[in-house]
């Protein structure tokens, strides 16, 4: 090969910073519980901050709920559903979430930079999928919410009642959206709890809502740490809670509600496994296998984090790979060029450190990319491992981090095998060029969602969720009406 | 190099090449379309992208006139600032040729002609290899060709490939460009393939289009003709370049074709040896933009020659 071959290098016209001003998103210093339609102080008068985990300086300080805070809004949301809520029509619900809707998107880039400062996701991301998803699920429900005789739930199905909503960091306002929109839509009234890390985005959709003129108590936002979340799962006057977390968790609400009336449904952890054929299409199978492990940090529950590549093509798809992870571009998450954002919090960097150097020991072949990180806040460079083994841990646990596990087979009946060899059941995705031998795959695999020659792909219109310690119950589409749908 | 012998072998090989799928394609261009370059960062790829014009008039009213005046301004872009540099070619039928050679003398400005009964290329070889060494011993650098489409659609791409390595052949010295011309292919996979009948072939550039169809230069297509280069740089070890034309008209545009080799073939690209953009409009708003970029303002259309 010539020297100018061997020389040309990816990425050599370096790109001067390209920030979002951090102004726009207007945080105040601090910010209360949302109640009953107003902002007020905690009863405990405690209060959190939270930080930009890109550089680990505190961004607003946070209202920590107690179980009497938790008891005043699950009040205020009964309240609302017996005066208001229940009685106000589909039509008449839908015009509320239409409006919200609306103003995600006329406010969608303080959004983003509020989304991109208290996650530490790149602003590309929360710009291009975050925000417009979030906006895209309001309007979606808002057209069910006068049509639920025609869902398929027999007529007139009834709501729950009150829903209790527990959501994660990695997506925090898209997962207050998932959450939300069908459970309004429903004409059910809210209690959200969103993560501890990441409180800001939903109390800047709390200003929405008062924008929007939403009834008082039809959604409450109550921040807090897990106390705040127990208090929440436990609380008798909740008809219905609605969970996305880690697995671990999931369990320990589920015993808690069993026996009770409640309602449940659980969207957890994964460890999806990208198919990769020898007749995939391979530069789009690539960036396929980029986006399945890198979006959002890996930080995604349904993330392709097991590469199951077929053995005819190893040495070729690992050699491109390397050659992409190589170029990511890691560091300012407000930087409109960054590929790869900042881990969430220190705990999630430490677990997955703690994983990775598992992957190292157990004999598993590490690739870092070679980019540069920032000295402070938390980061992870993005990481492959090759010759892993089922057997390892980085093979079965979620490491919910940038770091892709890459194992081989030989058929197809071999590809579904090692797929399906898993606790989880989440997602996973399949390429190949050959449709008869994807759908032979899909039909096989034991996951919720399967992708086909592509990867992290969501529409409000089609349902997600998981199989086995994946959870259950369905968000999105028809079917996400009916976690709120007493049917 | 793979040496082809036979449609059989040629065949086989195109064959072997991976399938393209459209949607990730897409997707993977309009993503790369969102980078956002600014400051030097903006500045050089400005330069660049001017140094990278191949400033082309294919018009049946083209007079001598009109290509001097061409000339001029591929020499000496905007003549009130000399650090702008000047454009990579002129590309003219190649009855102007010879009168683009006489004005642009010894100046590092190329002379580039469209050959091979551009832009259709329905005429026969014999027709065709005429048109190119006319072109050629009138003093053209480059050829421009067009590929039989009618051939590749339906399936004689032995006979697209021959008349490639004919008119190779018929340049000489001069470097040959082949013009897929990607809006009458359609599909990326039938891009992808083509690339490689060209690059097989003997070409030292591909180029997308002829400018003359409804769909031109797109950022999917000059993506997949990214990656079928840097393949066959691997295989082959040898480099060849991409050429853009066909309504790229802004710098907005410009920049994104530059971001799209910076990241996907990488810095031998990010060169007027192999990469061009193949407009006229274009470099006006590049001079445009380049004078925004220093001043902080805009400038009167009026700043810049309307050549």
């Amino acid at each position: 090969m010539s020297e100018e071959l061997t020389n040309s290098r990816l990425g050599a016209m370096a790109y001067d910073p390209a920030p979002e001003s951090a102004a726009i998103a207007r945080l105040k210093p601090a910010y209360g519980l949302f109640i009953n339609g107003q902002f007020s102080d905690p009863s405990s008068h405690e209060n959190f901050e939270t930080l930009n985990p890109a550089n680990e300086e505190p961004l607003a300080s946070v209202a920590q709920a107690s179980v009497a805070d938790v008891d005043r809004a699950v009040y205020a949301a009964r309240r609302a559903y017996d005066t208001i809520w229940s009685k106000t029509t589909g039509a008449e619900r839908s015009k509320y979430l239409f409006r919200v809707a609306r103003l995600i998107q006329e406010r969608a880039r303080e959004l983003a930079v509020v989304e991109t400062l208290d996650n530490g996701k790149p602003i590309r991301e929360s710009r291009d999928v975050d925000v417009p998803l979030a906006a895209a699920h309001f309007f979606y429900y808002a057209g069910w919410a006068d049509k639920l005789d025609h869902a398929g739930f027999g007529p007139d199905p009834k709501p729950l009642g009150v829903a209790g909503q527990i959501i994660p960091w990695n997506f925090p306002l898209l997962m207050a959206a998932w959450k939300l929109a069908p459970a309004l839509a429903a004409g059910n009234t809210c209690v959200l709890k969103p993560a501890e890390t990441t409180p800001l985005s939903a109390l800047l959709l709390a200003e929405i809502l008062q924008q929007a003129e939403l009834p008082d108590g039809v959604v409450n936002i109550i921040t807090g740490d897990g106390a705040a979340g127990a208090a929440l799962v436990d609380h008798p006057g909740v008809d219905k809670i609605a969970f996305t977390g880690s697995t671990e968790v999931g369990r320990l609400i589920q015993q808690r509600v069993a026996s009770s009336h409640k309602h449940l449904t659980l969207e957890l952890g994964g460890k999806g496994a990208n198919i990769v054929f020898e007749d995939a299409p391979i530069d789009e199978m690539i960036e396929g296998i980029i986006d399945g492990i890198f979006f959002n940090q890996g930080h995604v529950c349904c993330a392709g984090s097991r590469l199951l590549v077929q053995e005819s093509v190893a040495d070729d798809v690992l050699r491109r790979l390397i050659r992409r992870v190589d170029q990511l571009r890691v560091g300012d998450p407000l930087d409109k060029n960054t590929d790869v954002g900042a881990i969430n919090s220190a705990a999630q960097l430490a677990r997955i450190k703690e994983l990775t150097a598992y992957g190292e020991e157990e004999g598993a072949t590490r690739y870092t990319s070679s980019c540069p990180l920032p000295d402070k806040g938390y980061w992870f460079a993005p990481t492959v491992f090759a010759d892993v083994s089922q057997s390892h841990r980085i093979a079965r646990e979620e490491i919910f981090g940038p770091v892709l596990s890459v194992l081989t087979f030989r058929t197809p009946e071999e590809a579904v095998a090692k797929a399906n060899n898993t606790n989880y059941g989440l997602a996973c995705g399949v390429w190949s060029e050959k449709g008869s031998r994807t759908l032979w795959v899909a039909e096989r695999l034991r996951a919720g969602v399967v992708w086909a020659n592509t990867y992290n792909r969501f529409d409000p219109a089609s349902p997600f969720g998981g199989v086995r310690e994946s959870g259950f119950g369905r968000e999105g589409g028809r079917h996400g009406l009916e976690a709120y749908l007493n049917v | 190099m793979p040496v082809i012998e036979s449609e059989v072998q040629l065949r086989a090989l195109l064959a072997g090449l991976s399938g393209v799928d459209a949607v990730g394609a897409e997707a993977r261009a309009a993503k790369l379309a969102t980078r956002s370059l600014k400051k030097s960062t903006k500045l050089a790829a400005l330069d660049l992208a001017i140094a990278m014009v191949d400033l082309t008039t294919l018009e049946g009213a083209d007079t001598p006139g009109r290509v001097t005046s061409l000339c001029a301004k591929a020499m000496r872009p905007y003549p009130s600032d000399p650090s702008v540099p000047s454009v990579a070619a002129v590309c003219v039928y190649p009855d102007l040729v010879g009168h683009a050679r006489h004005v642009l003398g010894s100046s590092s400005v190329k002379v580039a002609s469209v050959a091979t009964s551009f832009p259709s290329g329905r005429a026969s070889l014999n027709v065709k290899l005429l048109d190119v060494r006319e072109a050629v011993s009138a003093g053209a650098d480059e050829i421009d060709m067009v590929i039989d489409r009618g051939a590749f659609l339906s399936g004689r791409l032995g006979h697209v490939f021959d008349e490639v390595v004919a008119v190779k052949e018929a340049c000489g010295s001069a470097h040959l460009k082949v013009i897929l011309e990607t809006g009458e292919l359609v599909t990326y996979d039938n891009v992808r393939r083509a690339s490689w009948i060209a690059m097989l072939g003997g070409a030292d550039f591909i180029k997308t289009s002829t400018g003359k169809v409804g769909v031109n230069a797109t950022l999917p297509a000059a993506l997949v003709m990214l990656e079928a280069v840097r393949d066959f740089a691997e295989v082959a070890g040898a480099v060849i370049g991409v050429k853009v034309a066909g309504g790229i008209r802004s710098s907005k545009d410009a920049l994104r074709y530059l971001v799209l080799i910076n990241e996907t073939t990488g810095s031998a690209w990010l060169s007027p040896e192999r990469f061009r953009f193949g407009a006229s409009s274009l470099l006006n708003d590049l001079l445009m933009q380049r004078l925004k970029q220093r001043r902080g303002s805009y400038v009167r259309a009026d700043e810049f020659s309307g050549d």
